[in-house]
């Protein structure tokens, strides 16, 4: 533990349990995991990470080393995730957003909290409803362009059509949340790899 | 104030007893109501001592609090009805009035621990209503829950240290205390509920900050109790155990044979390809257990303790076949060594028992062959049922297949590039899948001409099968005639017209039904199962006629079997009464005559089980070669022969292959049949099945990823496969009969199988009964067999048959209505909002309110809150948006979700919605409220 005490103040320690990684409770497994974590964001750049976070340096990572982490090169919105949860929106992660994003995408993490942010992902424009345009971003990413234009209109229109309860023509977080809570997936906890939102990386 | 404060929990117990007897006012429906919820709730509880102690207290602790309030009227009464509208201003308020009742209480009572404790209720049952608030919310779950106890434990704690320092300081008056202790818990909340805010981390941080100095400034350190560790120690523990349970289920899923084969199919050809190879799968399983029992019980016995090859005739080839018996066209054909050989039936011995263990070989070996049918039956049987259980046509039910498919179906733990592709296939796929369908949904055209059309197609297949029907019969009545001929004067063609015929049938017809089926314009997934049921009738009409044709050899052996068994006998008699003359005596040895010499009859079971091994092993060959030709041949021409073509072959006429579903479906199907049907007369088939069965799994699975194209239009297989189990229940049923019939009417042959000897193959159950179990089963047997019993018994049956039937026909009717009820209910909803939501906003809170007024009458307070009271009022607007009135369970969930994200899009300002009445009314349905996971558990 003498290591950590050089990484971390304790109250820092402290806070980050009660502020982020909530899901961990017990105080000797929240070291090991905030160290694991913060080696993992060293390691992207371990010339540009200190050792000694007791004075809070400003330090930044780039989305180029953020996007490049195993758990994020593979996905279709990587590039959203990583904006969503960077202070900037431009995808660059200081410690605590990186932090942040792994407590949101940890398994623990509560649903609800799952739900607001996998709704900030999918809205590309971030101008807090899930426009058409975004569905058919959405759309492509996920199918990799394979659908016709008329595939794309189609399939943007039903889901309007199923999940925008206002009719405004676009789906508000409200909207959103209405018709996740519903996925069978989010309903019964069988099959946790495939909900979306759930991410199990620790 | 001070001194008497640390032992005041046993004060407290003396004070049950003098207190319980307090006033009992007009809210004591209310506080009955509360006591009931604080009481659901407190299971849930982790520190069961402390917060039961709370509870106590609390208890005798609010009738005193009622009478307090009684004096203060009108206040306390509008407290009491809406009991748990937490708005943190009255709870203010009321506190302080409290205290400020108290203080001169105080003064009054010599007992100060009782005054404090008056006061320390008061601000329990504060706790107790925050905790229903929460409950209210839905964020509280299982895990807040949870914590509260911890949470309660703590703040008792911190209660009594508190209060010792205030006796510290007593500059400070009553109220301020109060106000003080109030913004407190305020700031206590918020640390607990942080953890749901979708903030960034600095901000939290920063919040945190200042709410924990505040907290600490006025009420020291937090403390650490035993209730936290246990609670600690059970999240670590729920934890792990989710931990394991995914494992778990990994490793469940990586025992599954095939699956990521299957799930790479599914993922490029839809899962109605896919539903193909399940099929497959699940037939080997099937195989495996048919295996089992015949290895198991027939097989190994009879290697392992019976005589081996060439002791006695039936196990020996006879002299003449010698010379041939190894070469490999006989072989091939199952003639030779392979005829006497343990996959047929001719070579087990009759001996009654073999070995040392006694083992009945014959008993065995018939309750084997009909064990299998039976196990099948039942397995079959249950695999329908459970399909049914799980039901749907394939068709998603649900309002939001695409959004789901949409928001719900990237896999986040995918970790490398290859299983990345495999899931965009996969995606799309399924986005295909469901666009088939839409657009069948969206079609309408012109009713009549597609009727029209139905039929027309119908009578050309109908056509098509009495054509082949006809051509079938036809070609069986040749080669019953070519058989009376000799064999040398025949062709390769003439020997072997019946399978040529049946094999060309089988490749012309489908494709041609199908070209057929393109007028009828169904569904693909409804044209499949036309197809598979319009071969299976083509298949049907060949599977009898072979049987047919295979009955008339049989007879045909049959009476030869009976002259060879008569001139054996006679030859026999001839010997003994030779031997008995020349020697002069009665004590006669058998004649000592070499087993491959020995007269041997026909043995017509050997033949049936060579005919269908032959089948087997001839469909397997034509099965593969048409996979190698049609798909891998066709696929590798048109891939290379393109380059120097005069047209595109790709896109153009030979393009690659599909997988043929339908086909590839039916021959499994047959195939099992065939093994139903030749496994008792040839107990190496089923070996030679699982062969097969698991070489096409690879092979085909090789073959469809390389060679052919998905779909034109990719459709959702139907979730259950319970048509292909229906047609395969079918095909059982229909092989079992020909099997029961032989069992229960031929007789065996003399000289060759198990039961040879025996005038009927049952007899052997018979004898076992007859004698080697007790007398007293035998009369149960026949008592069993008695006409009179069964009679009742079919009627029985019949009857219990109809109910089920009739109670099914209820449910589905019920359900149907109740999913009708559930579209309606969706429909209204929204059309009450697109026709509200613009137009009058107090009247839709109004209308909101009014199922929840029903209930429990009270009035609507609708004040402001104030400004100190941040977490409530930020949360508040996205709480009470447009609830979904006409549906409890809908606003349950609605309102739990959005309670945690305050930064969600605001668009209505908190104040005229009426916010508190509508999400912190009393008890509301409960269903909904077991599953917000997210707590608030709180230091």
């Amino acid at each position: 533990m003498g290591n950590k005490q050089t990484i971390f103040t304790a109250e820092q320690l402290d806070a980050y349990q009660v502020g982020s990684l909530c899901f961990v409770i017990n105080t000797s497994s929240l070291f090991i995991l905030i160290q694991k974590l913060f080696y993992r964001y060293r390691d992207l750049a371990p010339q540009l990470v200190p050792l000694d976070y007791t004075n809070h340096p400003d330090v930044k990572l780039p989305y180029e080393l953020i996007g490049s982490m195993p758990e994020l090169k593979d996905n279709p919105f990587r590039q959203r995730i990583a904006e969503v949860f960077s202070e900037d929106g431009e995808g660059n992660m200081t410690l605590d957003d990186f932090l942040d994003m792994f407590s949101v995408l940890s398994e623990m993490a509560p649903r609800d909290l799952k739900a607001y942010y996998a709704f900030k992902i999918y809205d590309f424009n971030s101008d807090d409803f899930i426009c058409k345009s975004d569905l058919e971003k959405t759309l492509n990413k996920l199918t990799r362009n394979e659908l016709t234009d008329d595939e794309v209109r189609m399939v943007c229109e039903k889901v309007i059509d199923e999940a925008d309860l206002d009719n405004d023509g676009r789906l508000s977080l409200e909207d959103f949340q209405h018709m996740i809570v519903r996925a069978p997936e989010f309903l019964s906890r069988r099959k946790p790899n495939n909900i979306t939102y759930i991410l199990i990386w620790f | 104030m001070p001194p008497k404060r640390k032992n005041d929990v046993a004060v407290k117990v003396e004070d049950v007893g003098m207190e319980v007897d307090a006033e009992i006012d007009s809210g004591s429906e209310d506080e009955a109501r509360r006591r009931a919820k604080n009481r659901r709730a407190k299971p849930q509880r982790k520190a069961k001592q402390p917060s039961e102690d709370e509870e106590d207290e609390d208890e005798d602790e609010t009738p005193r609090r009622k009478g307090r309030r009684k004096k203060t009227k009108a206040r306390a009464k509008d407290d009491d009805e809406d009991d748990d509208d937490e708005d943190n201003r009255s709870v203010k308020s009321k506190t302080s009035k409290a205290s400020r009742k108290k203080a001169p209480k105080d003064n009054e009572e010599d007992s100060e621990g009782e005054g404090d404790k008056k006061k320390r209720g008061k601000t329990v049952s504060k706790k107790e209503k925050e905790q229903q608030n929460k409950e209210k919310k839905g964020n509280v779950k299982g895990k807040a829950g949870q914590s509260k106890g911890g949470e309660k434990d703590k703040k008792k704690k911190n209660g009594s240290s508190s209060s010792s320092s205030g006796s510290d300081d007593e500059s400070l008056s009553e109220g301020e205390m109060e106000a003080l202790k109030e913004q407190v818990e305020e700031k206590k909340k918020l640390v607990a509920t942080l953890r749901n805010k979708p903030w960034r981390m600095k901000r939290r941080l920063d919040v945190l900050k200042e709410a924990q100095d505040f907290v600490e400034k006025f009420e020291g350190a937090l403390g650490k109790g035993k209730g936290r560790r246990l609670y600690a120690f059970k999240v670590m523990m729920a934890k792990k155990f989710i931990k394991f349970k995914r494992d778990f289920e990994n490793f469940k899923t990586a025992c599954i044979p095939w699956e990521r084969k299957i799930k790479d199919v599914e993922s490029h050809f839809g899962s109605s390809v896919a539903s193909y190879f399940i099929f497959l799968r699940w037939m080997y399983g099937l195989n495996m257990v048919l295996f089992g029992l015949m290895f198991g019980l027939v097989i190994l016995p009879e290697v392992l303790m019976g005589l081996p090859y060439g002791t006695i005739a039936r196990k020996t080839v006879p002299r003449a076949e010698q010379d041939t018996a190894m070469d490999y066209s006989v072989l091939f054909d199952f003639e030779g060594y392979c005829k006497y050989s343990i996959l047929f039936y001719g070579f087990y011995n009759n001996e009654k028992q073999i070995g040392l263990l006694k083992f009945r070989l014959p008993l065995s070996y018939l309750l084997v062959g009909v064990g299998i049918f039976g196990y099948s039956l039942m397995v079959v049987i249950r695999t329908m049922a459970r399909n049914a259980n799980e039901g749907g046509d394939g068709a998603d039910e649900g309002d939001f297949t695409f959004s789901w498919k949409m928001f719900t179906s990237w896999d986040y733990l995918i970790g490398n590039p290859e299983t990345a592709d495999n899931k965009y296939a996969s995606i799309t796929t399924s986005f295909k899948e469901s666009i088939v369908d839409e657009q069948e949904n969206q079609k309408d055209e012109n009713i009549h001409l597609r009727r029209f059309l139905r039929v027309l197609a119908n009578f050309l297949i109908l056509c098509c099968l009495g054509g082949s029907g006809y051509l079938i019969y036809f070609v069986v009545k040749r080669s019953q005639d070519f058989a009376d001929m000799d064999n040398a004067d025949l062709s390769w063609f003439e020997k072997n017209e019946v399978e040529f015929v049946m094999s060309l049938l089988g490749l012309v017809c489908p494709p041609l039904f199908e070209t057929i089926a393109e007028l009828e314009d169904y569904h693909p997934r409804i044209a499949l199962k036309w197809q598979l049921a319009r071969i299976f009738a083509l298949f049907l009409g060949n599977l009898y006629t072979f049987l047919f044709a295979l009955f008339d050899e049989v007879n045909e052996k049959l009476e030869r079997e009976k002259i060879i068994k008569n001139e054996t006998e006679l030859a026999l008699a001839h010997y003994y009464a030779n031997y008995s003359s020349f020697y002069n005596t009665t004590d006669v040895p058998p004649p000592n005559v070499h087993p491959a010499d020995a007269i041997r009859g026909p043995c017509w079971e050997t033949g049936v089980g060579i005919e269908f091994v032959k089948l087997i092993v001839s469909d397997v060959q034509v099965s593969y070669l048409t996979i190698l030709i049609g798909d891998f041949l066709r696929a590798v021409i048109v891939r290379f022969l393109n380059y120097c073509w005069c047209w595109d072959l790709e896109a153009g006429f030979p393009s690659y292959g599909e997988f043929d579903i339908s086909g590839n479906v039916l021959g499994l199907i047959f195939n099992q049949g065939m093994i139903w049907m030749g496994a008792f007369y040839a107990p190496g088939l089923v070996g030679v099945n699982l062969l097969r069965l698991l070489s096409s799994m690879y092979y085909q699975c090789w073959a469809v990823m390389s060679c052919n194209v998905p779909h034109e239009r990719v459709f959702k297989a139907s979730r259950s496969n319970n048509f292909y189990m229906g047609l395969l229940l079918l095909v059982l049923f229909l092989s079992l009969l020909p099997v029961v019939y032989t069992i229960m009417t031929l007789s065996p042959s003399f000289d060759c199988g198990p039961f040879s000897g025996q005038e009927k193959m049952y007899d052997v159950v018979m004898q076992a009964i007859d004698q080697d179990l007790p007398a007293f089963i035998g009369n149960i047997f026949t008592y069993a067999t008695n006409p009179g019993l069964i009679i009742p018994g079919v009627l029985l049956m019949v009857l219990a048959l109809y109910y089920l039937n009739a109670v099914s026909e209820g449910y589905q009717q019920a359900n149907t209505d109740l999913k009708k009820k559930m579209q309606a209910a969706r429909d209204e909803e929204k059309n009450r909002r697109n026709n509200k939501d613009s137009t009058n906003q107090v009247m839709k809170d109004l209308e909101d309110l009014l199922p929840n007024k029903s209930l429990i009458p009270r009035p609507i307070e609708e004040e402001p809150p104030l400004d100190e009271i941040k977490v409530e009022k930020v949360s508040k607007p996205t709480k009470t948006k447009p609830g979904s009135s006409g549906n409890g369970v809908n606003l349950q969930k609605e309102v739990s979700l959005a309670a945690p994200n305050p930064r969600g899009p605001v668009t209505h300002g908190p104040g005229p919605r009426g916010g508190p009445p509508l999400n912190t009314r009393g008890p509301q349905p409960g269903p909904a409220r077991g599953r917000g996971r997210g707590g608030h558990p709180r230091r």
